[in-house]
C-alpha cells in the first residue's frame, strides 16, 4: 500500500502516527488514573466514573460561559481555573457519594457496581434536566486549538501536547500522593489490611473518603481536558467506561504503574492497527488481544504476586 | 451423584413458590391483562431466563458475568436467522437484485448466502444451535478463564469486554448480521404467522412453560451435591479446592448452564417481539439483567422472575407517565435495593412475610390432620 | 443570488394563495351549513381511532433519554410546535390535536414496544417519530400490522418504501448526488476520501457516493468506518493527510462528530482553505452546537434545509420556534422535516375528509405544502418528498451560508437504479 509514496512522506506519516498513539496513550491514562485509584486501590467498581468525568466537562463549560460574558480579557487562561474547579466539583460530589453510599458497601464490592450504575442513571438525567439533552459546545481558547507545523506534513496538534503535559503532571501528582504523602501510605495500608490499619490508629473512614474523592476529582480533570477532543453531553460519559475499566484491569488493577504500562500497550496497538485496518476492525482486534492476554495473564500485566 | 428424592428436591417452601408463580403467570396475568400487556409480560419473562442464569452463576457460584447479553443475543440471533431466511424466499424478495437472500445482504451487495447462515435453513439445526452455540461459547470462555483462576471482578470486566467486542463485530459486519438495525421484520414460523393475537397467546404460554422447565432444572442443580459445592466454593474456594475438587469444572458448568438459559430466553424473545438487534448484546442490557437479578434477590430462583417483572413493569409504567424523568426513579430503585435490601425481594419476603406464610401452612396442616384423624375415629 | 430571490417571491405568492384558501374554506363552511363545519365522528373515523367530536389523538415517539436524545430533542420540539399551531388555526376537521408522548429511550426494542402501545392501546390517528434507521426498522412491522401511519423526519439511506410511512426527510440520493455534483463542478474536486460512523446509513450513503464518483470518472482514495461513539480520529486524520484528497466526505454522527471536527482542526486541517474541502451530510445546526462553530467553520454541508434559509415561510417558522422554545435554540434539517409531519398529515386528512389510515394513504400522493419552511414540497407516490438540495457553508457562529440550491425539486428515488 505504500508504493506510491516517497520515503520522506512515509517517515513523517509514521512520526505523526506515533504521535497520535502518544495522544491516545495520554487520554487513556487520564481516563484510567482516577479509576485505578478507586477500583484498583479500593476495590469499588465505579460505574459512574464516566459521569464524574462529564461533571468536569460541564463545569468547564460553565466556567467558559462566565469568563466569556464577564471576563473576556482573561478568556485565554480560563481553562486552568476550569480544571481546578472541575477537580473540586468532582471531589466534593465524590466525597458525598462515598459518605452516603459507598461506605456501606465496602464488604460487598460487586454491589458497588449496581449502586453506582443507579447513580450514573441519576446523574445522566440530572445533566439532561439542567443542561438540556443536546450537547453543549465548550469554546476553547484559540491558542489551545491550533497546530504547530514542524515540516510540511508533520503538524503537532497543540491540544495533544496539552493533554500529554497534563497527563504527566497528574501522573506525577498521583505518584506523590500515593507513595510519598501520609494519605497515600495510609490508603495503601488500608487496602492491604483494613483491620490492621485501623488497629494502628489510621482513621480508615477518613482515608476511604479522601481516596474515593481524589479518584473522582481526577476523573473531573480528565473530563475537563476532554472538552478539547470530545463531546460534552449527558450520555458522553458512557463512551469511556469500557475502555477505562479494560485499561485498569489489563494493567493489573492494584498497580498504578501497571495502569500506565497497559495504557501504553493498548494505545500503541490500537493506533498502529487503525492505520492498517478500518477503524471498527482495529478496535475489535485490540480488544481481542487484550482479552487474549488477560486469559494468559489473568492478573494483568503487573500483578502483585499473590498465590490464589 | 446420588439420586434425589422428591422431598429433598422440593421443600414445602419451594412447592409454595412454584405454585404461586404458576398461578401468577399461567392464570392471573393472562386473565387480568389484555394481549398487548400480556405480550409485554412475555417479553419481560424472556429476560427472567437470563436473571435465573445469573442466580445460578452469581448468587450461588459467586461468578458475576457482565456479558450475559451475549448469550441472550446469540440465542436470539440464531432464531432470528432462521425466521429471516423463511421471510426471504425468492418470491417475497423478488424486487432485490439477488432474490432469495435477506434484504440487508442485498443492500450490502452480497450475492449469495454466507456459509454460516446455511444451517439456519433447517429448523432442527436452528434449535440445536440455539442451545449449543452459546453454551459452547460459554464453555470456551469459561475454560480459558476458570482454569487460569480468573475470578471475581476480573471475570466481570472481561465478560464486559467480550460483550463490547461482539457488539462492534455485529454492527461492523452488517452485510452478514444486519448491522445496528438487527434482523427485523420476522413474520412466520413454518408458515405460522407469529404476529397474530392467537400466536401471541401460544408463544406466551410456551415461554412460560420453558421458564418453568428451566426453573425446575435450576432447582435440581441447587439441591444436588453440585449445588452445595457451588455455594461452598463461593464462600471458601480454597477449602473446596483443598478437599480435592476441581473448582474450575464446577464454575464452567454453571456458567454454561446460565448461558444456555439466557439463549433460550433470547430465542423466545425473537419469537415474541419479531426482531433481534445488537442492542441486546451490549454492556448496558447485560448490566440491566444483573440488576433484575439483584432486585429479585440473587439467591432465589423465584426472586429472579419477580425481580425481572418488577423492574420492567416499573420501567414501562414510569416511562409512560414521566417520559422525561423516569431515569431518576430507576436509579433510585437500584440504589435503594442495593443499600436497603441486599437480598432483594426474596430477602424482604423471608424477613417480613415468610412467617405469615409459614403460619398459614401450619393452619392448613392442622385442618388437614383434624379432618384425617376425625375420619379415622369414626 | 438572483435565482434565490425569485424563488422566495414565488413561494411567497404561493403562501398568500394558500392562506386565502385556508381562511376562506372554514368561512364558507360556517356560512354554508353548520352541519358541514364539523363533520360527524362516525363518518370520518370508521376504524375506531381515538377521535372524538372535539379532539383527535396523535403520538410523538422519540428518544428523550439515552444517547439519541441529543439529536431527537429538536424533532420533538418541532412536532409539538406544529401541533400547537394547527390547533390555534382550529385543528384538523374541527378537532383539536392532543398528543401522547412516549420515550423510545434510544433503544430499538423500546421503540417497538411504545409504538405498539400508541397504536393498540391509545389508537392514535398518526405517529410522528423515530430518528435512527434502526428505530424505524424496529417499528415498521408494527405499523404495517396494525395499519398505523408514521411520519419519519430523518434523512436516511433509502431502500425502503412502506405504505405506512411518510418520509419527510430526504432519501440518500437526493442528498448525495447534488452535493457531489456541486463540489466537482464548482471546486474542481477529483479525489475523495469517504468517512463514516459504522452503521447502515453512512455505509449505504458512501456506497451511493462511490458509485456516483465512479460514474463521473473520479477517484475515491480511501473509505473508513469507525464504531458509533468513537472519539479518537487521529489515525484516520493521518491517513487523510497521506492520501491528500480534495474532498473529505464525512458522515460521522453523534458524539463522534464533535471529536472528529475538533481533532481535524487541531491537526492543522484548515477547512477555510481551498483544499481539502470537508463535505458532510450529517452535520446540521443542531450538531454544530456541540461541535462549536469555530471548529467546523469552512466546512460544507449538503441537505435540504438550513436555518438561514431566506424566505418568508422560514422566517415565520424560525420566529415561532424561538418564541416557543427559547432564543438560544437552533434548527437543523431534521427538525424542519419533523415540523412538516403534522402539517402534511393535516393536509392529507383534509383532502381525504377522513381520519381513516387507508383514506389518508390514498390521499397523500401529490399533496403539496407551499407553507413549508424549506419552500414548496410535494409528496411523491413513493411516500417521499420532492425537495431541493442546498449546500451550506459553515460560519463561525454555527449557522450556514447557503451557497447553492438545486434549480428544481429533486425526485425522491429510494431504490436508485445503478446505485445499488
Amino acid at each position: 500500500m505504500f508504493e506510491e509514496y516517497t520515503m520522506s512522506e512515509l517517515t513523517s506519516i509514521f512520526a505523526m502516527q506515533g504521535f497520535a498513539g502518544l495522544i491516545l496513550f495520554s487520554v487513556l491514562v487520564l481516563m484510567a488514573l482516577g479509576l485505578a485509584i478507586i477500583f484498583g486501590q479500593m476495590g469499588v467498581i465505579n460505574m459512574a466514573h464516566g459521569e464524574f468525568m462529564i461533571l468536569g466537562a460541564y463545569i468547564t463549560y460553565l466556567t467558559s460561559i462566565v469568563f466569556s460574558e464577564h471576563l473576556p480579557d482573561l478568556f485565554s487562561g480560563y481553562f486552568f481555573l476550569a480544571m481546578i474547579l472541575a477537580f473540586l466539583g468532582s471531589f466534593f460530589l465524590g466525597a458525598f457519594v462515598e459518605w452516603s453510599m459507598i461506605r456501606h458497601l465496602y464488604k460487598r464490592p460487586l454491589d458497588t457496581l449496581l449502586a453506582t450504575w443507579g447513580l450514573s442513571l441519576i446523574l445522566q438525567q440530572l445533566y439532561r434536566t439542567i443542561f438540556g439533552a443536546r450537547e453543549v459546545g465548550v469554546s476553547i481558547p484559540d491558542w489551545m486549538m491550533g497546530s504547530y507545523p514542524i515540516t510540511d506534513l508533520i503538524e503537532v496538534p497543540i491540544n495533544g501536547i496539552f493533554v500529554m503535559v497534563l497527563t504527566l503532571f497528574i501522573s506525577l501528582g498521583v505518584y506523590l500522593i500515593m507513595f510519598k504523602s501520609s494519605l497515600g501510605k495510609q490508603t495503601r495500608a488500608v487496602v492491604q489490611n483494613r483491620d490492621m490499619a485501623g488497629a494502628v490508629g489510621i482513621n480508615t473512614e477518613k482515608v476511604d473518603r479522601y481516596t474515593y474523592a481524589i479518584g473522582c476529582g481526577i476523573a473531573g480533570i480528565a473530563g475537563s481536558a476532554f472538552t478539547m477532543i470530545g463531546s460534552t453531553g449527558p450520555t458522553a460519559g458512557q463512551l469511556y467506561i469500557v475502555d477505562t475499566f479494560l485499561v485498569v484491569v489489563f494493567g493489573g488493577a492494584s498497580n498504578l504503574l501497571g495502569t500506565i504500562a497497559s495504557a501504553f500497550t493498548i494505545s500503541q496497538a490500537q493506533s498502529t492497527l487503525e492505520f492498517f485496518l478500518s477503524g471498527s476492525m482495529a478496535k475489535v482486534l485490540t480488544l481481542l488481544t487484550v482479552v487474549g492476554i488477560l486469559m494468559l495473564l489473568p492478573q494483568g500485566l503487573f500483578a502483585l504476586k499473590i498465590r490464589r | 451423584m446420588s439420586t434425589i428424592s422428591f422431598r429433598s428436591l422440593l421443600s414445602k417452601n419451594d412447592i409454595f413458590g412454584f405454585v404461586a408463580l404458576v398461578i401468577l403467570i399461567m392464570i392471573l396475568l393472562p386473565l387480568m391483562l389484555d394481549i398487548f400487556r400480556l405480550n409485554l409480560i412475555g417479553k419481560y419473562l424472556t429476560y427472567a431466563f437470563v436473571a435465573l442464569g445469573l442466580v445460578m452463576c452469581w448468587g450461588m457460584g459467586g461468578i458475576l458475568s457482565l456479558g450475559q447479553g451475549v448469550f441472550f443475543g446469540m440465542g436470539g440471533y440464531c432464531m432470528a436467522m432462521f425466521l429471516k431466511l423463511e421471510a426471504s424466499s425468492p418470491e417475497q424478495t423478488a424486487i432485490q437484485s439477488t432474490p432469495g437472500i435477506p434484504d440487508f445482504m442485498d443492500w450490502n451487495q452480497l450475492t449469495e448466502l454466507p456459509w454460516f447462515w446455511l444451517p439456519y435453513n433447517s429448523f432442527g439445526l436452528t434449535l440445536i444451535s440455539i442451545i449449543l452455540a452459546p453454551t459452547a461459547f460459554a464453555f470456551i470462555i469459561g475454560l480459558a478463564m476458570f482454569k487460569r483462576r480468573v475470578g471475581g471482578v476480573y471475570f466481570a470486566i472481561i465478560t464486559q469486554a467480550v460483550a463490547a467486542i461482539l457488539t462492534i463485530l455485529i454492527i461492523g459486519q452488517q452485510g452478514y448480521t444486519g448491522g445496528v438495525n438487527g434482523i427485523t421484520d420476522l413474520r412466520t414460523l413454518h408458515g405460522w404467522d407469529i404476529r397474530t393475537d392467537a400466536a401471541k397467546y401460544i408463544l406466551y404460554y410456551l415461554n412460560a412453560l420453558l421458564l418453568f422447565v428451566c426453573l425446575f432444572g435450576a432447582q435440581i442443580v441447587r439441591k444436588s451435591k453440585l449445588g452445595r459445592l457451588l455455594v461452598a466454593m463461593r464462600e471458601r474456594e480454597d477449602r473446596v479446592r483443598f478437599s480435592g475438587y476441581d473448582v474450575a469444572n464446577f464454575k464452567i458448568f454453571v456458567f454454561c448452564l446460565a448461558a444456555m438459559f439466557s439463549a433460550i430466553g433470547g430465542a423466545m424473545f425473537t419469537l415474541q417481539v419479531g426482531f433481534m438487534s445488537p442492542s441486546f448484546v451490549g454492556i448496558v442490557p447485560s448490566i440491566e439483567m444483573v440488576i433484575y437479578c439483584a432486585v429479585g434477590g440473587r439467591l432465589s430462583i423465584f426472586g429472579a422472575v419477580y425481580g425481572t417483572l418488577l423492574v420492567n413493569w416499573a420501567k414501562t409504567s414510569f416511562s409512560e407517565s414521566f417520559p422525561e424523568l423516569w431515569l431518576f426513579a430507576m436509579g433510585a430503585l437500584f440504589i435503594g435495593v442495593v443499600m436497603a435490601f441486599p437480598n432483594g425481594l426474596a430477602g424482604v419476603y423471608s424477613s417480613y412475610f415468610h412467617t405469615y406464610v409459614e403460619r398459614f401452612f401450619q393452619m392448613l396442616k392442622q385442618q388437614f390432620y383434624l379432618k384425617f384423624l376425625s375420619h379415622k375415629t369414626v | 443570488m438572483m435565482h434565490l430571490e425569485k424563488e422566495t417571491r414565488t413561494s411567497n405568492g404561493c403562501r398568500r394563495y394558500f392562506m386565502k384558501t385556508v381562511v376562506a374554506l372554514p368561512l364558507a363552511m360556517l356560512f354554508g351549513s353548520t352541519a358541514l363545519a364539523v363533520p360527524g365522528t362516525a363518518e370520518i373515523n370508521t376504524t375506531g381511532l381515538a377521535v372524538t367530536d372535539t379532539t383527535v389523538k396523535v403520538g410523538i415517539l422519540h428518544s428523550v433519554t439515552g444517547t439519541m436524545a441529543i439529536s431527537e430533542t429538536g424533532s420533538v420540539q418541532a412536532e409539538k410546535l406544529a401541533i400547537e399551531q394547527i390547533n390555534a388555526m382550529g385543528g384538523v376537521l374541527g378537532r383539536k390535536i392532543e398528543y401522547i408522548q412516549e420515550d423510545g429511550a434510544s433503544d430499538w426494542p423500546t421503540f417497538a414496544e411504545k409504538s405498539k402501545k400508541l397504536l393498540v392501546k391509545d389508537k392514535v390517528a398518526a405517529v410522528f417519530g423515530c430518528w435512527t434507521s434502526a428505530s424505524r426498522k424496529a417499528v415498521l412491522p408494527i405499523f404495517e400490522q396494525y395499519n398505523g401511519m408514521l411520519y419519519y423526519p430523518t434523512f436516511y439511506e433509502g431502500l425502503e418504501q412502506s405504505p405506512n410511512v411518510i418520509y419527510t426527510g430526504q432519501e440518500a440520493t437526493q442528498q448525495i448526488i447534488a452535493g457531489i455534483d456541486w463540489v466537482v463542478k464548482n471546486k474542481g474536486a477529483k479525489k475523495f476520501f469517504l468517512l463514516g460512523s459504522d452503521y447502515i446509513w453512512p455505509r449505504t450513503s458512501n456506497k451511493i457516493a462511490r458509485k456516483h464518483i465512479d460514474k463521473l470518472g473520479l477517484k475515491v482514495v480511501g473509505e473508513e468506518y469507525y464504531p458509533l461513539g468513537h472519539t479518537q480520529f487521529n489515525s484516520v486524520i493521518n491517513k487523510i493527510k497521506l492520501k491528500k484528497p480534495d474532498v473529505i466526505y464525512a458522515i460521522v454522527v453523534g458524539g463522534s462528530n464533535v471529536a472528529f471536527y475538533k481533532q481535524l482542526k487541531a491537526a492543522g486541517i484548515d477547512m477555510t482553505k481551498e483544499k481539502p474541502i470537508v463535505l458532510t451530510i450529517s452535520v446540521t445546526e443542531d450538531e454544530v452546537l456541540g461541535i462549536g462553530g469555530e471548529n467546523i467553520v469552512g466546512a460544507y454541508a449538503a441537505m435540504k434545509y438550513f436555518q438561514s434559509l431566506d424566505n418568508a415561510n422560514n422566517k415565520a417558522f424560525v420566529e415561532a420556534f424561538k418564541k416557543r422554545w427559547g432564543d438560544g435554540i437552533v434548527i437543523g434539517d431534521v427538525t424542519q422535516a419533523a415540523y412538516l409531519g403534522p402539517w402534511l398529515w393535516k393536509a392529507a386528512v383534509e383532502k381525504a375528509g377522513s381520519f381513516d389510515i387507508d383514506k389518508i394513504r390514498a390521499a397523500s400522493p401529490e399533496i403539496e405544502l407551499p407553507t413549508a419552511p424549506e419552500g414548496y414540497v410535494r409528496i411523491h407516490p413513493n411516500h417521499h418528498l420532492w425537495s431541493k438540495t442546498r449546500i451550506g457553508h459553515a460560519r463561525m457562529d454555527g449557522q450556514y451560508d447557503i451557497v447553492y440550491e438545486t434549480e428544481s425539486l429533486i425526485e425522491p428515488d429510494p431504490f436508485p437504479k445503478g446505485y445499488q
